[in-house]
């Protein structure tokens, strides 16, 4: 086995760790914004379940959780789930929204009631308010702690190993089945590229909001 | 006829009543300057002219129409309370300028998005309020670029954008450097001369006595006093309000 062949095999397999990645940013950030909002609803039983089911997310392991999503359909309603990825994917974006929805809520929450104020005897409407003054102050203060996260789900895609989802990890796996080790551990080279490239973009975006303090 | 005409206004937060039934009147042109010591209810008095919170009982009528009246407000549409609070500005303590706007656009955001005429004349309107407030040097600079003091005066020239019938100011110099209190007074002088109808809660006697046409005094939730600037500092009736006064020139001597 060349290192090329090699490097084509493990690409083919990280190409599954960026469409689980991709797809759960797409997903969990609108999920994330619903649940933060459930969080903060005046309705206090819809705010309490919200909570709860936040715990439960954040409180047990993303790896229990996959294997929940991908065996319990079979187990309890005899409706075995047969798409692996789906089933990863599932179980990313539910863990990944409940945190984002308390990134999202800390940084709603520390807004200033003045600025809410300052807005409202302006005689501008709770929607101008929230999108026009509000919500840039929002994502400068979320964009260190979400691009923490993100760095993270980027690695947590080979979690998805465990239910057998074909991404970089296994087939690195594969080489080392047959006696080839080095591949397992060229795996990491993949992840801190993809990583480091993060690292550049947030930064980008942090210096871009620098511009004013909030 | 008067342009402010509050009747019983009352206020209670829980079981706590901070304003027990406040009545006053403002004509147009004058400069009404609340004093009293904290606790006494003059922010709250303020905030529910602005309606940042409602009395619970009472009316507010600008310029003879009903604006605010305790018994219906509750019938009222998101839409009303907003037309029928920009009859009133407020400048708060604290300035609460919006960070990630430039001196500029903190002051043409709320025409703007109100339609109040098109870009061209806003724009125009807010650099002649910038001029006004004598910062024609910082149009474009952001509010973390700025002293207290000059934040203070763009908060000034935002709320003068949407020209309303009265203009209030919550303690405007107390999150202020003293050597920079100075610059706001003067601004708040120069609106006077301006013909604007203001109502100003502050500390500042000195600046009261100088700017107003009429002074309350609260205390405890009431009007304990209310008259001309000589009648309030010089010739106090009300022996708290002899006291309040009192304990201020002790603490300046």
């Amino acid at each position: 086995m060349s290192f090329q062949q090699v490097t084509i095999s493990l690409l083919g397999g990280f190409a599954e760790n960026c469409r689980l990645f991709f797809e759960t940013l797409l997903f969990s950030i609108p999920l994330g914004l619903l649940i933060c909002f459930g969080s903060m609803s005046k309705f206090k039983p819809l705010s309490y379940l919200v909570k709860t089911f936040v715990w439960i997310i954040r409180g047990t392991p993303l790896m229990l959780q996959l294997f929940v999503v991908f065996y319990v359909p079979g187990l309890v309603f005899g409706i075995p789930m047969r798409n692996r990825m789906l089933a990863a994917l599932v179980a990313f974006v539910i863990n990944y929204a409940c945190y984002f929805s308390e990134i999202f809520r800390g940084g709603i929450q520390s807004i200033q009631k003045g600025q809410y104020e300052a807005g409202q005897v302006l005689g501008l409407t709770k929607i101008q308010i929230f999108f026009k003054i509000v919500l840039l102050q929002v994502i400068k203060r979320i964009v260190p702690p979400m691009s923490n996260e993100i760095i993270t789900l980027v690695k947590d895609t080979s979690l998805a190993r465990v239910i057998a989802v074909g991404e970089i990890l296994m087939c690195a796996e594969r080489f080392a089945g047959k006696g080839l080790i080095w591949p397992l551990f060229y795996t990491g080279v993949f992840f801190l590229l993809f990583s480091g490239l993060l690292t550049l973009l947030f930064g980008f975006i942090e210096k871009k909001l620098s511009y004013f303090k909030s | 006829m008067s342009v402010l005409e509050v009747k019983n206004i009352k206020k209670s937060f829980g079981k706590t009543e901070v304003l027990k039934g406040l009545s006053f009147s403002l004509e147009k042109g004058e400069v009404l300057s609340i004093i009293g010591s904290s606790g006494s209810g003059k922010t709250t008095l303020l905030r529910c002219l602005n309606f940042l919170e409602f009395a619970d009982e009472g009316t507010i009528s600008v310029d003879g129409k009903i604006i605010f009246d305790s018994a219906s407000h509750k019938n009222l549409s998101e839409t009303e309370i907003r037309d029928n609070r920009l009859h009133f500005g407020l400048v708060f303590q604290s300035f609460n300028l919006f960070p990630q706007y430039n001196v500029l656009q903190n002051i043409t955001l709320a025409p703007t998005l109100l339609k109040r005429g098109s870009e061209e004349k806003i724009k125009k309107l807010a650099l002649s309020l910038i001029e006004r407030v004598g910062l024609s040097d910082k149009v474009e600079n952001y509010p973390c670029e700025l002293s207290g003091g000059q934040q203070q005066r763009v908060a000034i020239a935002r709320a003068l954008a949407l020209n309303p019938d009265i203009l209030c100011f919550d303690e405007p110099t107390s999150a202020l450097d003293p050597e920079l209190t100075g610059e706001v007074l003067k601004v708040i002088k120069d609106l006077k001369s301006g013909d604007s109808t203001m109502i100003v809660v502050t500390h500042e006697m000195e600046f009261a006595r100088n700017i107003s046409d009429k002074v309350i005094f609260m205390a405890d939730g009431v009007i304990e006093e209310i008259g001309t600037p000589d009648e309030v500092f010089l010739n106090p009736k009300s022996p708290k309000t002899k006291s309040f006064l009192k304990k201020d020139i002790e603490l300046v001597d």
